[in-house]
């Protein structure tokens, strides 16, 4: 792929509806940094039932603090309930599912109907929203959903553009894609290998990426090695690593890369009219596990885009600073998934990953002084007089500027920012405003 | 007498429905590539017309498998398939997606269904939800185990297929994994084929004596498990629970392979049902599975035995 495919859906009528931009929030501060910079929506995870076992996740007192948090915002709370079921878990569902939808959570994510149906009966009050652990394709599919009292569908990954705009055609409900983030190589849910491997239940929250593991592939010999060139077979010099007697042909050389089903990250930032266009109501943002710096990083960029396209689309221009934000946090390379066609081998990922993003989240603007031009300043990550920082925001705050000075609160001059928490003193060369944040290149 | 449990048995080909049936398989689980999700065999409408006469001439049933994920294109092809596989008279029809409900709804009414979302029937509830949507019968995923399988079969009020035999998938990808992977080699493969014929196996770098089959085919990449499953030395334990339907999968295995196998859990399936008290497993039932078995695959409980975390 690579290379972006021109708007296939912008007709003469452009849609009037904003979509939602739904972002993560794997803790209650990641919920008040993604909802502050910008997201409708964001999702959570509770301490039952999601699929990140391995995320701080949301006891029911603070979904009740991060629901009054999103309100003044006009912001709502989904929960990911969206793991598949065993019998062991059906007992509790319908007091964890009151208990959300008392905390004031707007909707839940589900996979497994068994979920859905003790939702639909119980509180009605709570949206329920198919999870993209259904692998949900086809617009007849999307529609008995419809008719099971859902008004809104998480697609599988795998749908096109196209697909989503039929779909949109045929049935009124509203459709959530998944735009931006990590990708599941597999249809999810469809892959047991980590419970093949290690003996974790993947659909249940366990995952261990094992799609990202090295491996090697071969080709039985038995059926006769017609399949390659004898040159190949000549190079073929990988040792026999089985037992000894079985014949196996290698169908990799020393010099490549090993095999992967790991995919690239998901980023449709550059696709924004055409998503719009097809009918998409919710912006999908992956990544429960990710930091604060990478969700207000990335919801600040997709805020900007989607707002200057509704704004006026018929002079819309994506601005290269916004991907270049992107990249700040991104921690793999980057595709368009489906959208446009099936993933190839250029969006995959055989060499070895460099996984860390280029940017750390230094400080996190508390107050600002207009008159002196001082910031007061929580630290988040160590930083020092005459390092080079860049100060971003939700509401145009964007500018790089060397550190000067720093103070602590007792005025004691500092050589080093080094506490976490500390709060600083610094003079800011623009004005920034509280909740801006610092971020320094690693 | 016990109500006897259906042998089934996968079959690739006419050849080796015949050679299952012979074998004593109960029930045969065929279908068409495009709706289905890694069928043992591909069959078109008159081979299985004639599997379905065949069958049915030795009081034998035969089901299609439509346990594909069905996309939108799918959907123009759906109703027309699953009204002429009603003519020909299947006695049932596998299903995940719920596009199939709606056309077996407008195009055969009446036929039955099986729920079979593979790694995903994961517990007795959702299986009610599917019966109350029509489905008589669940095919268990085969990542639970021994205990939850028991638990569950008197809480279903449809029938319960477990998995006693063969491999399972284990990962599924719409993407071509294998030719993306030979593109990036920067030797494509020349004439595409990637399909389950040719033998493709992974090796995880910290499980080298672990063959996992990897192939590609229209609906994208699939890998399968490095063992087989064998229940037939604890399969008393599934027949006095009351599971209706055991299935041997037969997919990526030869014919002989898969009548010895038949034959084996038809003999002690047939024991148990005869005189239930006096059942015992007999080590000299495996002679004719382990006679074939592949050497490089082992045969295990899969995960009947297995506790998972997460």
């Amino acid at each position: 792929m690579g290379t972006m495919t021109k708007p296939q859906f912008k007709g003469k009528r452009y849609r009037l509806d904003k979509p939602e931009l739904l972002a993560p929030a794997g803790n209650l501060e990641k919920l008040k940094f993604a909802v502050h910079y910008g997201a409708d929506a964001v999702y959570i995870g509770g301490q039952k039932y999601g699929l990140r076992s391995g995320a701080d996740n949301f006891s029911f007192e603070e979904m009740r603090e991060g629901v009054e948090f999103a309100k003044k915002y006009g912001a709502k709370v989904f929960v990911a309930t969206n793991i598949y079921a065993h019998n062991e878990d059906i007992a509790g569902i319908e007091e964890y599912l009151r208990n959300l939808y008392e905390a004031g959570i707007a909707a839940i994510i589900v996979a497994d109907p068994a979920i859905v149906d003790t939702a639909r009966r119980l509180v009605p009050g709570l949206e329920v929203h198919l999870s993209t652990q259904q692998s949900t394709l086809n617009w007849q599919a999307v529609s008995f959903w419809k008719e099971e009292g859902l008004p809104r569908v998480v697609l599988g990954r795998e749908t096109s553009l196209e697909e989503i705009a039929e779909i949109k055609q045929h049935v009124d409900i509203e459709i959530e894609s998944f735009i931006h983030g990590a990708m599941c190589s597999s249809y999810s849910g469809r892959c047991v290998l980590s419970n093949h491997f290690t003996d974790r239940d993947s659909n249940r929250g366990g995952c261990c990426q094992s799609c990202r593991w090295k491996y090697d592939l071969f080709q039985d010999d038995r059926p006769e090695g017609a399949w390659v060139s004898e040159e190949e077979q000549a190079e073929a010099t990988a040792p026999q690593r089985l037992q000894p007697g079985i014949t196996q042909l290698p169908l990799h050389q020393p010099q490549d890369n090993p095999f992967s089903m790991g995919s690239k990250d998901l980023c449709m930032l550059e696709s924004i009219p055409d998503l719009i266009e097809a009918g998409i109501d919710s912006f999908k943002i992956e990544g429960r596990m990710k930091s604060i710096h990478y969700v207000a990083t990335v919801v600040n960029a997709y805020r900007k885009a989607i707002d200057a396209y509704m704004a006026d689309p018929e002079h819309y221009e994506l601005k290269p600073e916004w991907l270049e934000e992107l990249q700040k946090a991104a921690n793999r390379p980057l595709n368009t998934g489906f959208f446009y066609d099936t993933p190839d081998h250029e969006d995959h990922i055989y060499e070895p990953e460099e996984k860390a993003a280029p940017y750390d989240f230094a400080g996190l603007v508390l107050e600002y002084d207009a008159e002196s031009g001082m910031a007061l300043i929580q630290q988040r990550n160590n930083f020092k007089p005459g390092q080079e920082v860049e100060f971003f925001g939700p509401d145009n705050t964007f500018f790089k500027q060397i550190v000067g000075e720093l103070w602590d609160e007792a005025g004691n001059q500092l050589d080093v920012a080094r506490h976490p928490l500390q709060r600083v003193r610094m003079k800011v060369d623009h004005p920034v405003a509280y909740f801006d944040m610092m971020r320094k290149r690693k | 007498m016990m109500n006897k449990p259906e042998l089934l048995a996968t079959a690739a080909s006419l050849e080796e429905a015949r050679a299952l049936l012979n074998a004593g398989a109960d029930a045969l689980l065929i279908g068409d590539d495009r709706f289905g999700m890694r069928l043992a065999g591909h069959f078109s409408l008159e081979e299985t017309a004639a599997v379905i006469e065949l069958a049915h001439g030795m009081g034998r049933k035969v089901y299609a498998g439509l346990g594909g994920l069905m996309s939108n294109r799918l959907l123009d092809e759906l109703p027309a398939y699953v009204k002429a596989i009603g003519e020909l008279g299947i006695d049932g029809i596998e299903f995940g997606d719920p596009a199939v409900l709606a056309a077996v709804k407008s195009e055969a009414p009446g036929m039955r269904l099986h729920w079979n979302a593979e790694m995903t029937s994961t517990n007795y509830f959702t299986a009610n939800y599917w019966g109350r949507k029509g489905a008589s019968r669940v095919v268990l995923a085969r990542e639970l185990n021994m205990d939850e399988i028991t638990e569950m079969v008197p809480l279903l009020e449809v029938e319960a297929q477990v998995q006693v035999h063969g491999m399972t998938n284990i990962y599924h990808s719409k993407r071509g994994l294998v030719a993306s992977y030979m593109a990036h080699q920067g030797r494509p493969v020349e004439d595409g084929n990637l399909g389950k014929e040719r033998g493709l196996f992974l090796i995880e770098a910290e499980r080298r004596d672990e063959k996992f089959p990897i192939y590609e085919d229209i609906n994208g990449t699939h890998i399968m498990s490095s063992d087989d499953i064998c229940i037939l030395e604890d399969l008393h334990i599934l027949l006095a629970a009351g599971v209706h339907s055991l299935k041997i999968e037969g997919l990526l295995k030869p014919i002989a392979y898969n009548v010895a196998v038949v034959k084996a859990y038809r003999h002690a399936v047939d024991l148990y049902a005869a005189d239930p008290q006096g059942y015992a497993f007999d080590e000299a039932w495996m002679d004719g599975i382990r006679a074939l078995q592949d050497p490089e695959r082992d045969l295990s409980f899969g995960f009947f035995y297995k506790e998972q975390v997460y």
